[in-house]
């Protein structure tokens, strides 16, 4: 696990993988090759490629085009690598949010209430949003952390309270964006690429976090021997607390981005979709389900892979029923492929 | 009870510079009793093997004194001064660490993290990873530990290589100075055991570590420990020198044990 964190932070840091300027093609081909074989990260990719040229290819005139990349990756992808991000640290500390939607779905509310109902200024009131992310986050964290009911039943639980408040508190109507915030909103989605650059910095920042940091080894340990990182002396509690938080604060800023991009506060938007659609993306990415180990590298191509399935039948114009067969199996062909492939790595490395 | 239990027969070696005292010391979980009323004491730079039966009390007696758990009763003194071990990271900074019979490694993260684990060198905020897997190979070099690389995750590694890299872990991340091994020797081969037993003998050279040791081997015991405890339902039964005693009475003991809960379930059947 932690030599393929490190080889990873050296994929990161030398971008081109190796081999230097002057050698041939067949010798860098050969380099990627190895990077690929010993990566995680680099089934998912493959994947990811195969997609986006398939795609291309067949339908290139509708699906090579700025207009086409900006809605893959900004509206489809982004949403489901941030929430990701979350899910991943959490699958790693042995946890998982099912309430992440749901948080998805009221943090805009949350923004439209400070800033319409309370008159408090934009910025604070998208500030406001983030932070009841964050104490969604912390009461997930108390119920399974300090009550000890597990995870899964937890967010269970706050996810459909979360889903009762927005539609309580809304009326069951959809909202339209306060004025006052639009320009704030530029920054966070509406802009062209704007959500994917989110995504990407937040990528960055918590692929360092995960194999760089303390938190980052704390939350392997957590996960991966509870009682040994306990008695090493690790707040294995406040590990897990903090993820819950982080997903909380993650789940919090897609909702408001999903709000400004589709210019409307919907009381049913968010709910189980975008959480199956993280956790997927994370487990194809190459996250256990176990606990212990994960890579939030591989989950951002495995959302962009899911991204390119949901975009490229879009543009295919598959017939929208048939389509959910196709995903399931894409889904499928690609966890086998990730599998089998890492019981390959396992026995080459062995 | 042996008469050997009421007179500690090592009182002449130290009672001036004890770095431990554990008084009176008593612990329940539940209805189950796993300690009634523990003193132990022990000296500078010696090592001391803590023997006895499957569930004397043995395991719990050394997460009390690491700081992992608290006792019901009693009291610890740590060079000279009375503390209340609240948790591991303050017994760590008395200097008291512990090696556990579950290691307390995590399988996923590679030597050198493990080593470094809870003390881990930084750069900024960043962890300083040179760093760690230099000193940690140079500290695996000075103790003779042949593991194939620093970078392996701990998962891929034997017994005795795992054991020896918790050992390091406890000895080298910290300036230890009590020294807590539970069971270093289980489940490991005569080659795997002698590299350990070698390590505790280093250290003991070293003089400035004080050891407790807990022990099912009593020959590999009296190898290097300088005195014995035997621990039995929970009390220490026996306080000897190991030069002022042997395997055969340490056997006789044991035997003598069995024999009496062989015989009481005789009656109650």
């Amino acid at each position: 696990m932690s030599e393929a964190t490190e080889q990873t932070g050296r994929l990161i840091g030398e971008p081109g993988g190796g081999p230097g300027p002057g050698s041939s093609i067949t010798d860098i081909l050969r380099a990627w090759g190895r990077l690929f074989a010993r990566q995680r990260e680099g089934t998912i990719l493959v994947v990811t490629i195969a997609l986006l040229l398939y795609f291309g290819l067949s339908n290139a005139s509708s699906f090579v085009s700025q207009a086409n990349a900006i809605n893959l990756f900004s509206s489809f992808a982004a949403p489901i690598i941030i929430i990701a991000i979350g899910e991943v640290m959490l699958l790693i500390c042995g946890e998982i949010d099912l309430s992440a939607g749901f948080i998805y779905c009221f943090a805009p509310f949350m923004m439209f209430f400070m800033n319409v109902y309370f008159g408090v200024p934009a910025l604070l009131s998208i500030i406001v949003a983030l932070l009841f992310g964050l104490v969604a986050g912390f009461i997930n964290g108390f119920i399974t952390v300090t009550l000890g009911v597990p995870s899964f039943i937890t967010t269970l639980g706050t996810g459909f309270i979360l889903a009762g408040l927005a539609l309580t508190l809304s009326h069951a109507e959809p909202k339209t964006i306060p004025p006052a915030t639009i320009t704030i909103g530029k920054y966070l989605a509406t802009d062209g690429w704007a959500q994917f650059i989110w995504a990407v910095a937040l990528v960055a920042i918590f692929h360092i976090v995960l194999t760089r940091t303390r938190w980052g080894l704390y939350t392997i340990s957590t996960g991966g021997n509870q009682l040994g990182a306990r008695e090493a002396g690790i707040n294995v509690g406040r590990i897990k607390y903090g993820n819950f938080m982080i997903t909380g604060v993650l789940s919090a800023l897609v909702g408001l981005q999903v709000a400004f991009y589709t210019n409307t506060i919907d009381p049913l938007a968010g709910q189980y979709q975008p959480m199956f659609y993280s956790v997927t993306a994370a487990v194809i990415g190459g996250t256990a389900m176990l606990g212990g180990s994960g890579t939030i590298l591989g989950a951002f191509f495995g959302a962009i892979a899911l991204a390119t399935l949901i975009d490229g039948f879009d543009v295919q114009g598959i017939n929208a029923n048939s389509v959910q067969i196709v995903f399931g199996a894409a889904i499928l062909i690609a966890m086998v492929a990730n599998v089998q492939l890492a019981r390959v790595r396992e026995r080459g490395r062995t | 009870m042996t008469p050997e239990a009421q007179e500690p027969a090592a009182t002449a070696a130290a009672t001036s510079g004890d770095v431990l005292r554990a008084e009176h010391i008593s612990k329940h979980f539940g209805a189950v009793t796993a300690l009634v009323d523990i003193n132990l004491r022990l000296g500078r730079s010696e090592v001391l093997g803590l023997l006895g039966d499957n569930g004397a009390g043995k395991s719990t007696l050394i997460k009390i004194i690491c700081g992992f758990q608290l006792p019901d009763t009693g009291r610890l003194i740590v060079n000279g001064q009375e503390v209340t071990l609240k948790s591991v990271d303050q017994a760590r900074s008395l200097g008291i660490d512990a090696v556990y019979q579950d290691l307390a490694l995590i399988n996923q993260l590679s030597v050198y993290h493990n080593m470094f684990l809870k003390r881990e060198r930084l750069r900024g905020p960043l962890l300083n990873n040179g760093s760690m897997r230099e000193t940690a190979r140079r500290y695996l070099n000075e103790m003779g530990i042949n593991i194939p690389s620093v970078d392996v995750p701990v998962a891929s590694l034997s017994g005795g290589q795992r054991q020896a890299i918790a050992i390091a872990r406890a000895v080298y991340s910290s300036n230890v100075n009590i020294l807590l091994l539970d069971e270093p020797l289980a489940a490991m081969g005569a080659k795997e055991a002698a590299i350990i037993l070698d390590l505790v003998r280093d250290l003991k050279q070293r003089g400035d570590v004080s050891i407790i040791m807990i022990a099912h081997n009593y020959g590999q015991a009296m190898e290097v420990c300088d005195r014995i405890n035997l621990i039995q339902h929970g009390e220490i039964t026996l306080d000897k020198l190991t030069k002022d005693t042997s395997v055969a009475e340490l056997n006789d003991i044991v035997v003598e044990e069995y024999r009496r809960a062989l015989q009481e379930r005789q009656r109650s059947a």
